[in-house]
């Protein structure tokens, strides 16, 4: 049931930014692999064709956003054959349920893999309370 | 609307659970962008040269590949797995891996030795010179006598 309840949050955050663009580009959903460990949270996003440039990161209030442009690919006097993909810009949000260090936050994008470390605030970390004797 | 007995299947409430289940997760998931094949490729044909481009994020470079033979192009590479260290949990994982292989037939005859590929930012671009030998010749006609 918490899952339910989580892709709905992030079914919201990503309507509200999508139904108003003024570039009439398709925008695609990157496939992500997140992961967590007692630190940080770690996602990997596949966007193709996107750089350093023209990616785009943010957080606001729980809100994680990632944006990225990538570059049309066409070739002067080269004919489109045979299409299995097509290339557009990438947007995707995330509502965390982690409270998140933002200050600390490090985006990376190398071979069109975007890759995002959150560092958990302080707050939250698991703390291993010693017990007394006595 | 019509229905059908069949006597075989009687109904069973953990089937028309699943059933049910699946019907949810498909209204939660949103479109994806993903191909029925990996990596999927654009193909792009012009008179002296294919170009292929193909979007193979996250791989080194030097896992990939690529024979021609005549007009048939072979990809074939790694895409390495996530290893998982100790203390992490996954939340989602939508991103393949593992070994991928593809078979191309090109519009024409190249030369396999002037195929040139590069990989930018997640994409494959190999550019495919058509065959000397196989491009076209034009005759002209002379009139006899």
């Amino acid at each position: 049931m918490a899952e339910i309840s989580k892709s709905l949050k992030s079914e919201k955050a990503q309507e509200a930014a999508v139904a108003e663009r003024t570039k009439d580009r398709r925008i695609y959903n990157p496939a992500v692999d997140i992961l967590e460990d007692a630190d940080n949270l770690y996602i990997y996003a596949d966007m193709p064709g996107a750089d350093d440039k023209s990616v785009n990161v943010s957080l606001e209030n729980d809100v994680l956003t990632i944006e990225a442009q990538s570059q049309d690919v066409s070739f002067d006097k080269h004919d489109v054959t045979y299409t299995e993909y097509g290339v557009g810009d990438y947007y995707r949000a995330f509502t965390l349920n982690e409270t998140v260090d933002r200050d600390k936050i490090e985006a990376r994008v190398k071979n069109g893999v975007l890759n995002i470390v959150l560092p958990k605030a302080e707050a939250v970390k698991p703390r291993s309370i010693p017990i007394k004797v006595g | 609307m019509i229905t059908i007995e069949r006597p075989f299947f009687r109904w069973d409430p953990w089937r028309e659970m699943d059933r049910l289940q699946r019907e949810m997760t498909g209204v939660f998931n949103l479109p994806r962008r993903r191909a029925a094949v990996f990596p999927p490729l654009n193909i792009h044909t012009g008179d002296d040269d294919v170009i292929i481009t193909s979007e193979i994020p996250g791989i080194d470079p030097a896992d990939v590949e690529l024979t021609v033979t005549g007009d048939t192009l072979t990809i074939k590479g790694l895409r390495k797995e996530h290893e998982t260290k100790e203390g992490e949990t996954w939340h989602r994982r939508e991103r393949g891996s593992g070994n991928f292989y593809r078979t191309v037939q090109l519009p024409y005859n190249v030369d396999g030795n002037k195929v040139q590929a590069d990989y930018v930012n997640g994409v494959l671009k190999i550019v495919l010179p058509r065959a000397e030998a196989d491009k076209p010749r034009k005759i002209s006609v002379t009139s006899g006598k």
